[in-house]
């Protein structure tokens, strides 16, 4: 009987999905190309603006109608420099670097703790993390700057790295978490059975498997602190400026140095976006703290 | 939790005790690995919390040294009767609703689209993540200067191209211009939780719906809405807790202003600390924040734990 009635069946749907696409290949799917190439362009348009506009002369950077051809120059990357970037370009990488790589080393036995191991009341503490990063940064910003203030920690990078570590905490805890609970049980077993210890079991056995998602997770944190500002305008003044403190000395330049702050700030988002463009796999990921893949 | 019962137990395979029931010892081992984090997360975060609260009781000025002394709720019956404050609380939750109000209908929309089938489908996908990726600092001052200025901005070059002329936008709208960058930063955010859900949809459903003769807007409505109901929830939720927070493109692009138009909570509290140096008043503020935040993040927890129940 199953074998009767299957054939017809499949070869009707067989038949309708053909017809499908071959209607669509022609209109729909083109048009639905032009839209989104075109809204794709749209969003990223600012962007490419930006980049254009960093090989401009002053001049052409500010004109009505705006310049579309021109010489390209390195002119304003050069006179970025001239004012002391590198600095604060050594500042975000230092402070986003060091947040994750102690990001990495504390999330990582936690998640554990969390999904293999599961000790007691395990649900708890995952959401305890989650509501740390909830607690709007306004909330403790005083209390940190005021600290940091009395231990002479102010205008200290590694000050504010540890505050970029705490920020990132609850993300990579629940991001290797996701990681974690994928792995097959079987594996995790035979380990036992064969008497590993907790932390060979990790090293041998847990790391080397996850270290793609440890990988994404790294990725995703260093997006977050790379582009933190609001600790790093509160918490630094000169020592440890990072790249948007830096950029808060163009607040004022009324047309004056577009181009050059188009450098600027080319500089500053080329790292994140390379970084997010490779993981753009992981992002949907890491942005819903593991919650959907 | 039957599910929970089930699973890898850890070292006592046999005849496994109940978590309470393990000596004391073994509870400690397999706590181990969750100190360092615990540890750390709690005095970076909860301890100065903690302070905070402290704080919100005193009178104490940066500024006035010696100025230090309890006040009880002083600080409290000053921010909720301050008509600035009553202001930027109503700027933040203007400013989020429409920001992800728009940011999540645009996000669908372009998910619909990035989930067909198109020649560089791949490229559309990154061109359209790169908003979100670009710091938002940078891209705040970008829109500012090379965008909303009202004689060499982009977008008035766009528009003078249909005969409209020169708008001075951040002046005049400084509302919907933060909005507009804010869109534009988290579309992208809204878009790539959606296509997850729109990819997670099973094809045979889809399919059964077209034989069965529904029409694309049918199946759209009646399959595929309900199906992505918890993600876009979800992304809602995530997305209303970063925007709330919102204070990068309120610093760079309007300062607040003009006048106090755009000053929204986090901004109105780094005035209040860094600024008028006022720490109770400004601790204050930012103890009845933290109570409303607990309030919405109770809510976005119960959406995010049924997602997450539905995965053990």
């Amino acid at each position: 009987m199953a074998v009767a009635t299957t054939p017809p069946i499949t070869a009707e749907r067989a038949a309708a999905a053909r017809r499908r696409r071959g209607g669509k290949v022609s209109g729909g799917t083109v048009a639905i190309g032009i839209v989104a190439w075109v809204v794709g362009l749209l969003f990223f348009s600012p962007v490419l603006w930006m980049f254009l506009t960093g090989f401009k002369q002053e001049s052409q950077a500010s004109t009505d109608p705006p310049t579309f051809f021109f010489t390209p120059t390195l002119d304003q990357y050069r006179a970025i420099f001239d004012r002391d970037f590198a600095p604060y370009f050594i500042n975000s990488a230092t402070a986003s670097i060091v947040s994750v790589v102690l990001v990495i080393i504390l999330a990582t036995p936690a998640a554990y703790a969390l999904s293999i191991a599961r000790v007691a009341k395990w649900r708890d503490g995952l959401f305890f993390f989650m509501s740390t990063r909830m607690m709007p940064a306004v909330a403790s910003i005083l209390p940190l700057y005021i600290i940091a203030k009395n231990i002479r920690m102010l205008d200290n990078i590694w000050f504010l790295s540890l505050v970029y570590t705490a920020m990132n905490l609850p993300i990579a805890v629940w991001m290797i978490r996701s990681f974690l609970i994928e792995l097959p049980k079987e594996v995790l077993e035979a380990a036992r059975v064969d008497g590993a210890k907790l932390f060979t079991e990790m090293r041998r056995v847990i790391l080397p498997m996850i270290a793609p998602g440890l990988a994404a997770t790294a990725l995703i944190c260093f997006i977050f602190a790379w582009n933190e500002f609001f600790f790093a305008v509160s918490l630094t003044a000169t020592k440890a400026a990072t790249v948007p403190v830096f950029l808060v000395g163009f607040i004022t330049s009324e047309g004056l140095f577009w181009a050059r702050l188009s450098a600027a700030s080319t500089m500053a988002v080329l790292p994140v976006i390379i970084a997010g463009w490779i993981a753009q796999k992981w992002l949907v990921r890491g942005l819903s703290l593991g919650a959907v893949k | 939790m039957a599910v929970e019962s089930e699973v890898w137990v850890g070292a006592a395979p046999r005849r496994r005790p109940e978590p309470k029931r393990l000596p004391t010892r073994e509870r400690w081992v397999r706590r181990g690995p969750l100190l360092p984090a615990l540890i750390f997360a709690i005095v970076l975060t909860q301890l100065p919390f903690l302070f905070t609260l402290y704080y919100s009781v005193r009178e104490r000025n940066l500024l006035r040294p010696g100025s230090d002394r309890f006040v009880g709720l002083k600080n409290y019956g000053k921010v909720a009767t301050d008509d600035l404050f009553r202001n930027a609380v109503f700027n933040t939750i203007k400013l989020t609703v429409s920001a992800v109000l728009l940011s999540m209908l645009l996000g669908v929309a372009l998910a619909v689209v990035l989930d067909k089938k198109f020649l560089g489908r791949g490229i559309v996908r990154t061109l359209l993540i790169t908003p979100f990726l670009v710091m938002p600092a940078a891209a705040a001052l970008l829109w500012k200067t090379s965008i909303f200025n009202p004689v060499f901005g982009l977008l008035n070059w766009v528009l003078s191209l249909f005969g409209v002329s020169n708008v001075d936008w951040v002046n005049r709208f400084p509302m919907p211009s933060i909005v507009m960058v804010l869109t534009w930063q988290w579309t992208p955010f809204m878009m790539l939780i959606v296509l997850a859900g729109l990819q997670s949809q099973s094809p045979e459903i889809l399919e059964a719906a077209k034989v069965d003769g529904a029409t694309a807007w049918a199946t759209f409505r009646r399959i595929t809405l309900p199906h992505l109901r918890q993600f876009i929830e979800l992304a809602v939720l995530l997305g209303s807790i970063f925007i709330v927070q919102t204070f990068d493109s309120i610093f760079m692009i309007t300062q607040g202003g003009p006048g106090q138009a755009t000053t929204n909570l986090p901004y109105f509290i780094y005035q209040k600390a860094f600024r008028a140096f006022d720490v109770g008043e400004a601790a204050a503020a930012g103890v009845i924040v933290v109570a409303a935040t607990i309030i919405i993040a109770t809510f976005a927890l119960r959406v995010i734990s049924g997602l997450f129940q539905e995965e053990a």
